[in-house]
């Protein structure tokens, strides 16, 4: 299926990751010593002495350097261990496995939301660029992009929630569980988090639409016979699916970041939940594999977004 | 068709005037004014004249692809059905189908992102019923008419793979697709090598030749004129200033401009540096003179030339918008 131009991509791709991945554990491993309190101290538990304190933290190996440390987790990591919560003593893979699924749903959920809606969106605006239209889409988009997704999430609790108990306020099934109580329960955060989205979405493709519809071949398809529709529908999203998926992998990423808050508004056991929980608490292993899953996964979408390219646009192919 | 009225044209377009920026009704910037012609069934015709002149917005208005704030008046009579007031359904069925266009940019006005043998496709399947074997079959027979080496493998190529003499080649398997009645060609050479050039308009010549499908040249070189088409259609700021046999405008023209144009071209057996030139500038569709439009620039100007001109028979077959062209004797071409 990959061509030799793409398993080269491929390889390379890989072999950037590397430094990408160690700096963005090194960094936030640095940040999480930076701050003030101990996992220690947690451990010890109420009233505990200062002997006792220290004692933990020869056991778990605190008292050593930072670089040796970090270079500790490193050597498990490259093994596939990544280690244990300090506080729980559950393999971080295992607490990895249980929560990641449930934060890729509801950015899968509120990546779909954006499309579907910010595409016609777009579209709309495009056709009708100058309009009333278009000018109501932009104004409309523009709020969209401007609300902050945390903010919507805490009003939509309130409205759809609490008052109108449309929606559970907290909690969360796995999809792998019971699909549909999942799509319920994941609709609120997916909709806070989607609505920025599907503004960024209608934003970008009207003005790469709007660009495209005046270019040269454009008057082709008109001397063709084509009618508006089809013009619009099947060469104009076609010409800017390039700028669609850019728009969209950066979208995922940023929605990927974005869970962290909306999961503890709604109480949802994702990964932003846990990261929250487990830096307040200093369980380092936990924020690593944590960061660990994040990065992976911004890295691949990129990765699977620059493949799609050559697809989309034959002319990328051929460099 | 061709029995029910063999003598009306195919075409016949009359006091045709463009304009711009239309506030209650009235046009604010006229482009072309009262331009009026005819093209007989299976003719070749080229309209020539400056930058500017007006030729390739009638070349658009003919299918109606002029932007939306353009403004049409006259009539643009197709088998005698006025396309100038046709609604944009019956628009998509003429454009493609009755009357095709070949641009001047091969790269810019093929599709990027489609294959070649898609895009001649959708004008196939947009136009006539056909299977998906059919349209692949028409559309490499097409390919291989309009003399692309390979068919099969081009059919499945994108624009960036071809050369632009190909990429031209297969704009016009596009517009030959459906075979229209009507080729109109917007400088379909300018973009290409000399060498290229010349291949091309042989090959439009004769595909019109085989098919019987009228053609208008819009173009400012005057040698291509002369060895495709068969009439040529002078413009001049906006108006038609002279329509007669190629032949005789090219030896014997009647109007001063095509006079002067025919001077200016650059020939081989004259002294260097000698560049015969028409002076002063065209003028602006926003400040046109009353009276002749060429009269700042004519050098046989005089009384009379003051009065708005009419296109008038000046002998049988040619038409000259100047009072004086029965008396005037010009210099054509140099033979």
């Amino acid at each position: 299926m990959l061509n030799q131009v793409q398993r080269r991509m491929l390889m390379r791709r890989v072999l950037q990751a590397i430094p990408v991945l160690i700096l963005a554990t090194f960094s936030v491993f640095m940040l999480l010593k930076m701050l003030p309190g101990d996992v220690a101290i947690t451990l010890a538990g109420e009233n505990a002495t200062q002997e006792r304190i220290e004692e933990i933290r020869t056991l778990y190996g605190l008292d050593r350097p930072l670089l040796v440390q970090y270079g500790d987790w490193v050597w498990g990591a490259v093994q596939g261990d990544l280690s244990k919560s300090l506080l729980s003593g559950e393999a971080v893979s295992d607490t990895l496995a249980r929560v990641f699924p449930n934060t890729l749903f509801i950015v899968a959920y509120a990546i779909l939301l954006a499309v579907l809606a910010g595409v016609p969106l777009g579209v709309l605006a495009a056709s009708r660029a100058g309009g009333w239209a278009d000018k109501l889409v932009m104004v409309f988009s523009s709020v969209g992009v401007a609300l902050p997704n945390f903010w919507l999430a805490m009003i939509f609790v309130g409205a759809f929630a609490l008052n109108r108990q449309w929606f559970p306020a907290t909690g969360f099934t796995p999809a792998s569980e019971d699909f549909g109580a999942a799509v319920w329960q994941a609709t609120l955060p997916a909709v806070a988090l989607a609505a920025s989205g599907m503004a960024e979405v209608a934003r970008q493709l009207r003005s790469s639409l709007v660009e495209v519809l005046e270019s040269q071949h454009f008057r082709t398809l008109h001397a063709k016979g084509l009618s508006p529709r089809a013009i619009l529908w099947k060469h104009g999203l076609r010409n800017v699916s390039v700028n669609l998926l850019t728009v969209i992998s950066l979208l995922v990423n940023r929605t990927l970041a974005a869970t962290v808050v909306v999961e503890v508004v709604f109480a949802i056991p994702g990964i932003g939940a846990t990261i929250v929980d487990a830096t307040l608490r200093r369980d380092f292993p936990v924020v690593q594999g944590v960061v660990l899953a994040m990065v992976v996964t911004v890295i691949v979408v990129n990765l699977i977004a620059d493949m799609l390219y050559s697809v989309l646009d034959p002319r990328i192919a051929q460099r | 068709m061709k029995d029910m009225a063999p003598d009306s044209p195919l075409l016949r377009v009359e006091g045709l005037g463009i304009g711009f920026g239309a506030r209650r009704g009235r046009i604010a910037l006229r482009i072309t004014e009262g331009v009026s012609f005819d093209i007989a069934r299976g003719e070749r015709v080229g309209l020539v004249g400056e930058s500017g002149c007006g030729k390739t917005i009638t070349g658009l208005s003919l299918m109606r692809l002029l932007p939306g704030n353009a403004r049409i008046e006259g009539r643009i009579l197709l088998d005698g059905e006025d396309l100038a007031k046709a609604s944009p359904p019956r628009m998509r069925k003429i454009r493609g189908k009755r009357i095709a266009m070949i641009f001047q940019e091969p790269m810019s006005a093929l599709d990027p992102v489609f294959t070649i043998g898609a895009q001649i496709g959708e004008a196939l399947t947009l136009h006539e019923t056909v299977t998906r074997a059919e349209c692949r079959e028409r559309v490499v027979e097409m390919l291989a008419a309009v003399g692309i080496p390979a068919p099969e493998k081009r059919h499945d190529e994108y624009p960036h793979q071809l050369s632009g003499g190909m990429r031209q080649r297969a704009m016009i398997a596009m517009a030959l697709i459906c075979k229209p009645e009507l080729i109109v060609a917007d400088e379909p050479t300018t973009a290409l090598d000399v060498t290229i050039q010349a291949q091309i308009m042989d090959l439009l010549r004769d595909l019109s030749e085989r098919t019987g499908t009228a053609l208008l040249f819009i173009t400012h070189d005057l040698g291509v004129v002369a060895e495709t088409c068969t009439r040529m259609i002078t413009m001049y700021a906006g108006q038609v200033v002279e329509d007669a046999p190629v032949d005789a405008a090219l030896t014997r023209p009647r109007h001063p401009y095509t006079s002067g144009l025919l001077r200016s071209l650059p020939q081989l057996n004259r002294a260097r540096g000698e560049f015969a030139f028409i002076a002063g500038r065209v003028p602006s569709p926003a400040a046109m003179p009353a009276g002749c439009r060429f009269r700042s620039r004519c050098e046989l100007a005089g009384p009379g030339c003051e009065a708005p001109q009419t296109l008038e028979r000046v002998e049988e077959g040619r038409l000259a918008r100047c009072h004086r062209a029965p008396d005037l004797d010009l210099p054509g071409a140099v033979a």
